[in-house]
């Protein structure tokens, strides 16, 4: 069993791309199975991230959860005015989470979650028609969460900790649609940036009216990740262009925020056997207005991406099958928060319906399995990016795009 | 539990699988080539098919052929592999047995206070000796006339410097022709874009050769004459006639206006800025000339007309240059210094690479030698507006041929002519502005000023799919010129 995770641990590589934006919502085995509800669910550790506040509700003095998924995300894109086709390079990622509640006594609870909600990472073909936007991006970032959540009577909990996040950048693109060394090479920037971080916080309140009602309410703050001083490397300047040195030991200073989240949620047991939950979430995506990048050398590169805030409408099932084997199903429809005219290669996704199974098995008293699958389902889209400029004049990037995502998950907790 | 790890491994690879569209446009049947096979496909013609620019044939310019643009649509419609004889390197140079004989590209050498065309350094790798194997879907042949296609000896290395270094290369033997090694490979398409060098060796040495009109033997004609229309129409249909002989479908383009290349548009009749003590003080120097010209008029041994058409006059402002013209009346036997003078108009047109000497002095210790002013133009540095009705007068009879024969052989026609005129007045627009035919800036035109860049190249491109799919009810998608480089800046 051991080995088993050990191996899932090495797949580690903490960058994919899935879901709106560069938002990843897989928080954990035995939630995302339900749809990724959870702010109204009182399963598991997984709480620290869905709503803090639930921890008092827990039944194990301890619990631990740690889990990886594999995503499969896939973009496919079509021009059929110029007959391109390209499909970008699929590379499997595997975010993870760990998290882990202590129930101090009846009223206080403590947590700590280890979770990667933002990143993304595609590459398509160098050189590809549309490598002026987008060679290829890694975005990773981890967000670690000391909590603390408080019984205030049987009925109201709440629950909060603050937000430590690092985080990468890792972004290739060639700097125009033409320009190349004498040889035909593109001329290209690679921006690289590790160890950015920031602070932000994690804040929830439950309410259990009755035995069987849960509803919930979590508000994960908007995080700001600063690169200062990171790497630009440009390659394949002419010389001619290059006569100051001024592409040499370039710098960059770039800002990209990982957006507030508001859930508001409900859950309710309608028997032993079955539990129904529903989330609404709310990310404030607006805060993404362009990926503004200053180079040392006073140049810079500004690229409108005018997100707008976004809905998530989840809905799950849980299913006590035996007292060994919980079964699990959700179903929810994802908002992009992407803007017609505004459909960027490096996050190319429209409105997506994401269906989901899992189930738990517990091997022992101890520790049970959870595992996981999504399936993420995109309807073709024909969209452009029209705020790309050369010589000061628009111009449009776009055709037919389809996505598709498959994430199969595997966890295992461990609770008395 | 390994087992059900190994399970959601092999589950994880087959969700690999890329999202398929509803019609995707790489599938069979997406685009159709109509009553024509794209399956293989042959071009042939000179220096406009093989992709050559900058003053050279290099990879990166091959790689964006014409033809190549084309084959890559095509290939959306069932087209097959398009093989280029490709050149070693992109210096572009040529050797012949290690000797070099044809010069590097130009390259836009930028410095802090200039920008000038100048070929890039560097020994070039491909030696004409190293001959290449195999059949090439490119025939097109950098430098070859009409006539030259079929010429059995245009490909035999024994035979240079008349034999083609391009071809040589190439030939499938020392007798080959260019026709035949086209036709051996059984093309279902065909695109023949030849003709320009039958007057453009004339119009860029500066109409130095002779007008072949008349001279139906083509083996006697040198290298900068015009071909006489009778015999381009002739080769013309036998190369049609070869190319279609199974059934083959194909496109021709016509020859565009030599008046239309910012070889001759770039550098102006009248280049020479004076202030107005310099302009009297060549009025002063020329005063001889002009009272001889109104003394040999008195004589009757030129025209009043003439007379004037000679006199040299120099205003403040921008002046024309002067030049020397053969077709004037020879008077030196009056008087020696009154040699064939005059000056500019703006029906004379001067070729680029006078721009690099002319305002320079041709004896650099005498101060009146400034060519242009005090040294006229050579017969070889400008095209007269005699020499231009010679180029039109045969360019008019071989795209009438052109015309005609497509006509006759049911093929697509291309109006090349057309479209070089729109690009010198307003231009062509595309999703990044507007391409023109100005020397540097404009983007049609290569650093040579004759050949395109290979955004001129893949205008060209689209013009040939426009005329391909209305001729054959093809709907195969045009190139995109904005993702087409220019010029090159080293």
């Amino acid at each position: 069993m051991k080995n088993t995770m050990l191996i899932v641990l090495a797949l580690l590589c903490f960058s994919v791309s899935y879901a709106g934006g560069y938002r990843i919502a897989l928080q954990g085995q035995k939630q995302l199975a339900m749809g990724h509800t959870g702010v109204a669910v009182i399963n598991s550790s997984e709480l620290v991230f869905f709503n803090p506040s639930g921890l008092t509700f827990l039944n194990e003095k301890f619990t631990v959860s740690v889990g990886a998924n594999l995503v499969f995300a896939n973009i496919s894109f079509q021009n059929q005015n110029y007959g391109w086709h390209t499909e970008d390079k699929n590379s499997a990622a595997t975010p993870f989470n760990v998290y882990a509640a202590y129930k101090i006594n009846e009223w206080v609870s403590v947590g700590l979650g280890i979770y990667t909600p933002y990143g993304s990472g595609v590459e398509y073909p160098k050189d590809w028609e549309g490598s002026h936007l987008i060679n290829d991006i890694s975005l990773a970032s981890i967000f670690v969460q000391p909590t603390v959540a408080f019984k205030i009577n049987d009925i109201v909990s709440i629950g909060g900790g603050p937000i430590f996040a690092t985080g990468n950048v890792n972004f290739n693109r060639n700097i125009d649609r033409t320009t190349t060394d004498v040889n035909g090479n593109r001329t290209n920037v690679t921006i690289d940036k590790t160890g950015i971080t920031a602070w932000g916080y994690n804040l929830g309140l439950t309410v259990k009216p009755t035995e069987k009602l849960t509803i919930g309410v979590n508000y994960r703050s908007k995080i700001q990740m600063d690169a200062k001083d990171g790497e630009a490397d440009f390659q394949n300047v002419p010389e001619g262009g290059n006569l100051q040195g001024q592409f040499d030991q370039v710098t960059f200073d770039a800002s990209l925020p990982l957006p507030a989240e508001l859930t508001v949620g409900a859950s309710y047991a309608i028997n032993e056997k079955w539990l129904v939950a529903f989330d609404y979430n709310r990310v404030y995506w607006n805060a993404y207005e362009d990926l503004d990048v200053e180079f040392s050398n006073g140049q810079s590169s500004i690229n409108p991406r005018n997100y707008k805030n976004s809905s998530t409408y989840r809905f799950g099932l849980q299913y006590n099958a035996t007292p060994r084997l919980v079964l699990r199903g959700g179903y929810y429809f994802d908002e992009s928060p992407v803007q017609s005219g505004y459909f960027a290669p490096e996050t190319p996704r429209n409105d997506s319906n994401n269906f989901t199974g899992g189930f738990s098995f517990k091997l022992s008293d101890r520790f049970t399995i959870d595992a996981s699958f999504l399936y993420i389902h995109f309807d073709e889209v024909e969209e452009s990016y029209d705020h790309y400029q050369e010589n000061g004049q628009n111009i449009s990037f776009g055709g037919l795009y389809k996505n598709n995502g498959f994430v199969p998950g595997l966890g295992i907790t461990y609770g008395f | 539990m390994k087992k059900y790890l190994y399970t959601i491994l092999a589950l994880g690879l087959s969700f690999g699988c890329q999202p398929e569209f509803n019609d995707p446009i790489n599938e069979v049947g997406f685009y159709t080539s109509g009553e024509a096979d794209f399956s293989n496909y042959v071009a042939v013609g000179n220096s406009l098919t093989a992709g050559y620019a900058d003053n050279a044939l290099y990879i990166e310019g091959q790689l964006n052929s014409f033809p190549s643009m084309l084959a890559d649509k095509f290939s959306l419609a069932g087209g097959g592999d398009f093989n280029q004889p490709l050149v070693a390197d992109n210096l572009g140079g040529l050797l012949a047995n290690g000797q070099q004989i044809q010069g590097n590209r130009l390259v836009l050498e930028v410095t802090a206070s200039s920008q000038n065309p100048a070929p890039i350094e560097g020994t070039p790798t491909t030696d004409i000796a190293n001959h290449l194997e195999g059949t090439f879907n490119n025939m097109g042949i950098p430098g070859a006339k009409s006539y030259h296609l079929m010429a059995n000896t245009y490909g035999n290395i024994g035979n240079l410097p008349a034999a083609n270094p391009y071809f040589i290369r190439i030939a499938s033997s020392n007798e080959a022709t260019v026709i035949g090694d086209a036709v051996a490979q059984d093309p279902t398409f065909f695109t023949l874009w030849i003709g320009n060098n039958d007057i453009l060796g004339f119009a860029t040495s500066g109409g130095i050769g002779e007008d072949q009109t008349g001279n139906l033997d083509p083996s006697t004609y040198g290298n900068s004459d015009i071909t006489d229309p009778n015999v381009f129409a002739n080769i013309y249909n036998e190369l049609l006639k070869a190319l279609t002989a199974n059934g083959a479908k194909g496109a021709v383009a016509n020859i565009p206006d030599v008046t239309a290349i910012p070889y001759f548009t770039t550098v102006p009749y009248n280049a020479i800025p004076l202030d107005e003590a310099t302009a009297a003080m060549l009025n002063q120097a020329y005063a001889p000339y002009n009272t001889g010209l109104q003394q040999a008029a008195f004589l009757g041994a030129i025209s009043p007309e003439e007379a004037t058409e000679r006199t040299i006059n120099f205003t403040v402002g921008q002046n024309p240059v002067v030049l020397l013209d053969e077709d004037l009346t020879d008077l030196t036997s009056i008087n020696e210094g009154l040699t064939n003078m005059r000056q500019a108009t703006n029906q004379d047109l001067i070729p680029l690479p006078v721009s690099s000497v002319l305002g320079t002095l041709a004896d650099p210790s005498d101060p009146n030698s400034v060519i242009g002013v005090g040294v006229p133009l050579n017969d070889d540095q400008l095209l007269t507006a005699s020499e231009i009705q010679l180029v039109v007068t045969a360019q008019t009879a071989y795209n009438t041929a052109i015309k005609a024969l497509a006509d006759q052989y049911d093929i697509a026609f291309v109006d090349i002519q057309s479209l070089m005129n729109t690009l010198a007045q307003g231009g062509v627009s595309f999703d990044g502005g507007t391409i023109t035919n100005t020397f540097g800036t404009g983007g049609a035109f290569s650093l040579d000023g004759v050949h395109p860049t290979q955004r001129g190249y893949a205008v060209v491109a689209n013009n040939f799919i426009r005329a391909i799919n209305s001729k054959y009810n093809s709907d195969l998608p045009l190139v995109n010129p904005g993702s087409y480089p220019t010029i090159f800046v080293k």
